[in-house]
């Protein structure tokens, strides 16, 4: 209400107010990034989440036509190509912008949960993978399930999370491992406009200069 | 108390020099190429489908080996039949980490009895000439001791065969009833017995692939595909496709001592790739580790642009 001042709107107003201060729009959708993000690395990141794109729309085809699709129709077998070669890309572009933050060491400056969520990223990247060579329905979905069990059993996790059982691998693979990715990536992007590029190993805070012409800025970068 | 502020590990990115950049634009430019890049590999190299294995393709193709496994399942000497938690009871057979179980706390929570569940329910379930009825009349009033020693004369005389006939022996009813059902298999009715379990809908395929994983003809296929642990068959799918490279340190483990000989392998393993991973999970707080980027310096290459101007201006500055 309008009489409850800047202060109003009950929960919905406070959490308003809360994400606009934490990550105003250009913030969130920066037009303009600190001159020292200038390698190709940086590049990585944004390369992992065109793939993560392609991974879940050609997912999203299988899923639309079913399980078994793929074996009897060739146009189901190279939509299966396409979420087979995207997934590969996915990884190596994930595994190279892993790295390639590490050896930045982009965890500094209140960033810990940057990394952490991006690790977890990875991890549940590999579950997602894994289920999804399970559901397969041909001779590798028998050989990993098969070999699978026995890490998994040894550990007591077999017992709730049976890689033999086509129907709950399927849930896992489409559904909650899915879900799991997409919130952990979204929380995962949010956290680097938040913090925004981590500066370069040993930088110090530049004296403050008026603000340069456009042109010169370009130049800069 | 005073409270001690801590100086922040890196400066505000805003304190720096800005160059324009289009988050949107970069964005549109690397799906592009990433859809063109999967377009054109998918159309080059596609994806494998080699096509399973049932039971009906395993008694045929191999049924010394079909007959083999059935015996043990139906003796309670297979490996399924003797794996412990959680299929089933057997004594010292889960896997430890140190003095713990995991396995065992687990508990048997998909119960499996090799001999009713593969061999004898199907049995009963088909159509039974009088010759099996028979037979399961006698192995069923039999005490458990002779149900045993009639599986285990007959594994042994089916091994020394070495494929062709066995010799005669005291197997009890065991021949007829695994020779019945390598009928049923080979005809097709076993993969639809142990698939529905008395159910119409069926979606748990985990009762044939134990069977299947108990002889050891998936096992041949597997490792003329190159999948076998000790040929790094973890990260490998059939056929040249990369398969899960990213498995890479996790198969690692168990191409090394003393992993590669330990009955507790896959419990250790597992142990140690949760520590690691754990670890690379709390990177930045882990001392000696979180400061290995700075002792590589592989960040003077990332960003050589900005450390080489701030060379240039410290020598104008002096």
């Amino acid at each position: 209400m309008s009489g409850e001042g800047a202060a109003g709107g009950g929960w919905t107003g406070a959490l308003r107010r809360r994400a606009t201060r934490a990550l105003p729009p250009d913030k969130l959708l920066p037009d303009a990034q600190p001159a020292y993000m200038a390698s190709w690395i940086y590049v990585f990141g944004v390369l992992t989440l065109a793939a993560l794109m392609i991974v879940l729309v050609s997912g999203g085809v299988l899923a639309l036509k079913g399980p078994a699709w793929w074996h009897v129709s060739g146009t189901g077998r190279y939509v299966n190509s396409l979420h087979l070669w995207s997934v590969e890309l996915f990884m190596f572009f994930m595994v190279v912008h892993l790295w390639g933050k590490f050896f930045m060491a982009a965890w500094r400056g209140r960033r810990a949960l940057t990394w952490v969520t991006g690790v977890v990223c990875f991890l549940v990247a590999i579950g997602t993978a894994f289920t999804g060579y399970l559901v397969q329905q041909n001779f590798d979905s028998q050989w990993i399930a098969g070999q699978a069990k026995d890490g998994l059993n040894s550990v007591g996790i077999g017992a709730f999370f049976n890689v033999l059982d086509f129907g709950q691998m399927l849930m896992w693979h489409i559904l909650l491992l899915p879900f799991a990715l997409g919130a952990l990536t979204a929380w995962h992007v949010l956290l680097v406009r938040l913090r925004g590029i981590v500066p370069p190993i040993d930088a110090t805070t530049p004296p403050a200069t008026p603000p340069a012409p456009a042109a010169t800025r370009e130049a800069a970068g | 108390m005073k409270r001690r502020h801590r100086r922040p590990s890196a400066p505000d990115p805003a304190a720096f020099p800005t160059r324009t950049y289009d988050l949107l634009k970069e964005f549109t430019i690397a799906s592009a190429v990433v859809a063109l890049l999967t377009v054109g590999l998918a159309a080059v190299f596609s994806s494998p489908d080699v096509k399973p294995v049932t039971l009906a393709s395993w008694a045929r193709a191999d049924g010394t080996d079909f007959t083999a496994t059935a015996v043990t399942e139906l003796g309670g000497t297979s490996t399924t039949a003797t794996y412990g938690p959680p299929y089933n009871h057997t004594p010292d057979a889960a896997q430890k980490i140190g003095p713990v179980s995991l396995q065992n706390a687990a508990g048997v929570r998909i119960r499996v009895d090799t001999a009713n569940d593969f061999v004898l329910r199907p049995l009963r379930q088909a159509p039974e000439p009088p010759a099996v009825t028979a037979a399961l009349t006698t192995w069923t009033a039999a005490a458990p001791a002779r149900q045993r020693a009639w599986t285990s004369a007959y594994s042994d005389a089916l091994a020394k065969a070495n494929g062709a006939a066995p010799a005669r022996g005291d197997f009890g009813p065991v021949p007829v009833l695994v020779a019945r059902l390598r009928e049923l298999a080979r005809a097709g009715a076993l993969d639809g017995q142990l698939q529905a379990q008395g159910t119409f809908y069926q979606t748990d395929y985990t009762r044939p692939l134990l069977f299947l994983s108990d002889g050891s003809h998936l096992e041949s296929l597997a490792r003329a595909q190159h999948l076998k642990g000790d040929q790094w068959g973890m990260m490998n799918e059939t056929g040249n496709y990369p398969g899960q490279a990213w498995l890479w340190l996790y198969t690692f483990w168990y191409q090394i001592e003393p992993f590669k000989s330990s009955g507790n392998a896959d419990a250790l393993i597992w142990a140690v790739m949760a520590l690691l991973s754990l670890g690379l999970m709390l990177v930045p707080f882990i001392p000696g580790v979180r400061s290995l980027p700075r002792w590589t310096r592989v960040h003077r290459l990332i960003w050589r642009t900005y450390y080489r101007e701030q060379a240039v201006e410290r020598g104008r500055r002096a």
